[in-house]
């Protein structure tokens, strides 16, 4: 299983591109709890609070004692094959197309029977590494792998579904001027990417890692500003149908208070960019994505929004910049929910304040620009919908869920 | 988990089924389950002389009479029933609704009950079917390759042969015998011959099972009336008599991949209840979806020993004049899988069986008839488990 996938010949223009097809996608309002560990890339099942039993499939009361207090917690991922099958027949067109799928019985460790599918080198009585993922209708599935030997699952189609691994995949990263691009765009290639393509604004201007962004090799700079639609309109009659990967980066952090009259110019300037940039590139690149969600194996897989921890709170200072990250969040759910049925995942990655000259007045820890690029490439290949990135991130996560009016308050001390 | 109970239930007084109706299955059906319904309600009214308006108890399962429950079948179809009965167990459902149906009789609440099962089967019922059959499989099975019941009886028979060392010819036996019925049963979807060769070299649907391990959906409908001896005899109608029956639902839930069914806490109070032992049964009729259930139904039901089950089907004829008649029909393997009506087909087979009106598949001089009913793969197993005795005339 340690093959690497090929990179998939030319396509043939006079071949039809294989629409998407989706999977069964119907879940339970309980299921759902599996939703967001799979979207957070985490392997939790139903546990009960009151007797500590592990419950799945999702239920409404625990089997053991009744209780009505089952929480979806991380649960120990290993487990061993009781019976592994090989279907060759489906009554559903989605794996009709995929046949053949190898489905597992698996007890966990942590106690229940689980159904999954299954690596094609996994066999009865075979220790498994069991994962959640959110399949092509945006639903939970586990997967499982062998626990020992190698990780790499990237020979089996039924997992290169799961996911949106970079893997000869073409890129475009929409804000060269983001900190970001000179390691994300390493971190695409170095996970395979065929290419990377990155829009610069205004080339006119002094753009320092042009070089060494020019020195990694496949990649390309291009015109791209997002705050004009024919230059976005442009970018995509070229790149549109060559974009498998859309990683839409747009940063235009200032400082300012909503009672500045300069505020509402820079609200401007920010939603220019961020907001109505993202409608922008969906409105140009969003169609031919969404038609290319099933074209063989580097079909168009994901549209990333790199977004603030502060588009779920706005950041004292930072008026007009966390609304452009609240709107940017609004987008990304849109976004979502239109794409669903096409196969290309909508991911958001969460940051705090990175290590960047506009924000050198905070206090540590901040988040290194190489940090944000490496987490996102992971994220791509977990096949995640939601990343949090940095100890910020997860700090204000975790206190967010549990009380967001005691962080509110707190960010007013900063 | 409750032991059995035997000698504790009171015996059936005098209950008994008759006019048996088995309507001719269609691969693919223009017709709802309400027109199979009307079909099997005019059936019964043909074999028994009485009067559908007469029928006032209703007993009725179906995967595809959406969006009607069964009561709405009383204003469809003219009843005026006093009991009403909705039978959602899928192949036990004919077992359950037996046993529901006889002691309203005994009661007294209710005079003739229609019991029916009927569905359709549209071009595409079945994959829909598959696709909401129940939340847990919506939830945590179906998404992981559709493979439907097939994918879960895979996983079954896998367990089942690596546990017991069985072959895939030791359930070939068990598909070619009931082939050979099903060529005396005219109803039968399946008409060709097929030998052991045959089901070999099928092709593989969800390894381990091939073509010929799996039901063909098809539509149609099973029925039969159930009433006191009283009231059979008034009518000038003569009946197979329920000797015993039991029932038993998400049974031994701490085997990590089911071997056994709830018919083995139960067997003793089947037999039991009827005064008789497993070697005395003339003609076994078993839910039969997946030979693998066969297998585990001759063992929970004490003709073997468990883990002899491959040994007793390769030591038996299991065809109609054989050592020990099973699945006389061609069972759902061959006569077709109609819905919930899969579960009735053995019963109303071995009503005809002991009454000795099975025409073409009649087991020379029956008098003892064992039904069994499996049914909803929920989750990861099948959930329900049933069977009843009949006896015919001097039993």
């Amino acid at each position: 299983m340690s093959i690497q996938r090929q990179r998939p010949p030319r396509k043939n223009p006079l071949q039809r591109t294989t629409a998407p097809l989706p999977p069964p996608a119907r879940r339970s309002r309980a299921a759902q709890g599996l939703t967001r560990a799979a979207a957070q890339g985490q392997f939790a099942l139903h546990t009960c609070q009151n007797c500590q039993t592990v419950s799945y499939p999702a239920r409404d009361a625990c089997p053991k004692c009744l209780s009505e207090n089952l929480v979806v917690a991380a649960v120990q991922s290993g487990g061993t094959i009781l019976s592994v099958t090989t279907i060759q027949i489906s009554g559903e067109p989605y794996f009709r197309r995929l046949a053949p799928a190898r489905q597992a019985l698996i007890v966990l460790d942590c106690g229940p029977t689980i159904v999954a599918e299954v690596r094609p080198d996994c066999v009865s009585g075979m220790r498994v590494h069991a994962s959640l993922h959110l399949d092509k209708a945006g639903q939970p599935v586990i997967y499982a792998r062998p626990e020992n030997g190698d990780a790499n699952s990237d020979a089996d189609p039924h997992w290169r579904e799961l996911v949106a691994d970079p893997l000869h995949r073409r890129c475009l990263i929409t804000d060269g001027r983001n900190p970001v691009t000179l390691p994300l765009a390493k971190s695409l290639l170095a996970a395979g990417a065929a290419k990377v393509v990155i829009g610069v604004s205004e080339r006119w201007k002094p753009f320092a890692v042009a070089a060494k962004l020019e020195a990694l090799g496949a990649v390309e700079l291009v015109d791209l500003d997002l705050a004009d639609d024919q230059s976005v309109s442009a970018l995509a009659s070229d790149y549109g149908a060559k974009t498998d990967i859309l990683l839409h980066t747009a940063l235009h952090l200032r400082p300012g208070s909503l009672m500045s009259g300069a505020e509402l110019l820079k609200a401007r300037d920010a939603m220019e960019v961020s907001y109505f940039g993202a409608l922008r590139l969906a409105h140009h690149f969003g169609p031919v994505m969404r038609s290319r969600g099933a074209d063989r194996d580097n079909s168009a897989a994901a549209w990333v929004n790199l977004l603030s921890i502060f588009a779920h709170l706005s950041w004292p200072g930072f008026a007009a910049y966390s609304a452009t990250q609240a709107a940017s969040l609004s987008f990304s759910q849109a976004l979502r929910a239109e794409m669903r049925g096409s196969g290309v995942r909508v991911l958001d990655v969460f940051t705090g304040p990175m290590e960047i000259d506009w924000l050198e007045h905070l206090p540590p820890p901040k988040v290194q620009p190489s940090a944000v690029a490496n987490e996102i490439v992971a994220a791509l290949k977990g096949g995640e919908e939601e990343r949090w990135v940095g100890d910020v991130a997860k700090d204000f996560r975790e206190r967010f869920a549990a009380n967001p009016k005691e962080i509110e308050r707190d960010l007013w001390q900063q | 988990m409750p032991l059995s109970r035997n000698g504790k239930r009171q015996p059936y007084n005098d209950i008994y089924a008759v006019a048996p109706v088995s309507l001719t299955y269609q691969r693919y059906s223009t017709q709802p389950a309400q027109w199979w319904i009307g079909s099997a309600l005019r059936g019964l009214v043909a074999a028994s002389g009485i009067s559908h308006t007469a029928f006032d108890g209703l007993s009725l399962a179906s995967f595809t009479l959406g969006p009607d429950p069964a009561i709405a079948m009383t204003q469809h179809f003219g009843l005026t029933t006093r009991w009403i009965d909705s039978m959602a167990m899928g192949g036990a459902s004919g077992i359950a609704a037996i046993r529901r149906a006889a002691r309203a009789l005994e009661a007294g609440d209710v005079d003739i009950v229609a019991c029916i099962a009927a569905d359709t089967n549209y071009t595409d019922t079945f994959r829909q079917l598959l696709a909401g059959f129940s939340r847990f499989s919506q939830d945590a099975v179906y998404p992981h390759g559709a493979g439907g019941a097939n994918a879960s009886f895979a996983h079954l028979t896998n367990a089942y042969m690596d546990r017991f060392g069985v072959t895939r010819e030791d359930f070939g036996r068990i598909c070619v015998a009931q082939r050979q019925n099903a060529l005396r049963n005219p109803r039968a979807i399946m008409k060709k011959p097929m030998s052991l060769d045959d089901y070999l070299c099928a092709r593989s649907i969800v390894d381990p099972l091939g073509l010929f391990d799996c039901v063909m959906p098809v539509a149609g409908a099973e029925a039969f009336l159930l009433m006191r001896g009283e009231t059979m005899r008034e009518h000038g109608l003569g009946g197979a008599r329920l000797l015993s029956s039991i029932e038993r639902h998400n049974a031994f839930p701490d085997d990590p991949v089911q071997y056994r069914g709830g018919w083995a806490l139960d067997v003793d109070e089947l037999y039991g209840m009827a005064g008789v032992e497993p070697g005395d049964i003339d003609v076994v009729q078993t839910y039969d979806d997946y030979p693998v259930i066969v297998m585990m139904q001759f063992e929970d039901l004490g003709f073997c020993a468990k883990g002899d089950g491959a040994r007793f089907v390769a030591d038996n004829d299991l065809t109609i004049d054989g050592s020990f008649p099973h699945n006389t029909t061609g069972g759902q393997l061959s006569a077709g899988q109609a819905g919930a009506a899969g579960g009735h087909l053995g019963i109303v087979e071995t009503i005809r069986q002991v009454t000795g009106s099975a025409g073409a598949t009649q087991v020379a001089g029956a008098r003892l008839g064992l039904a069994s009913g499996f049914g909803m793969i929920n989750y990861d197993r099948g959930l329900a488990s049933g069977a009843v005795i009949f006896g015919g005339d001097g039993v």
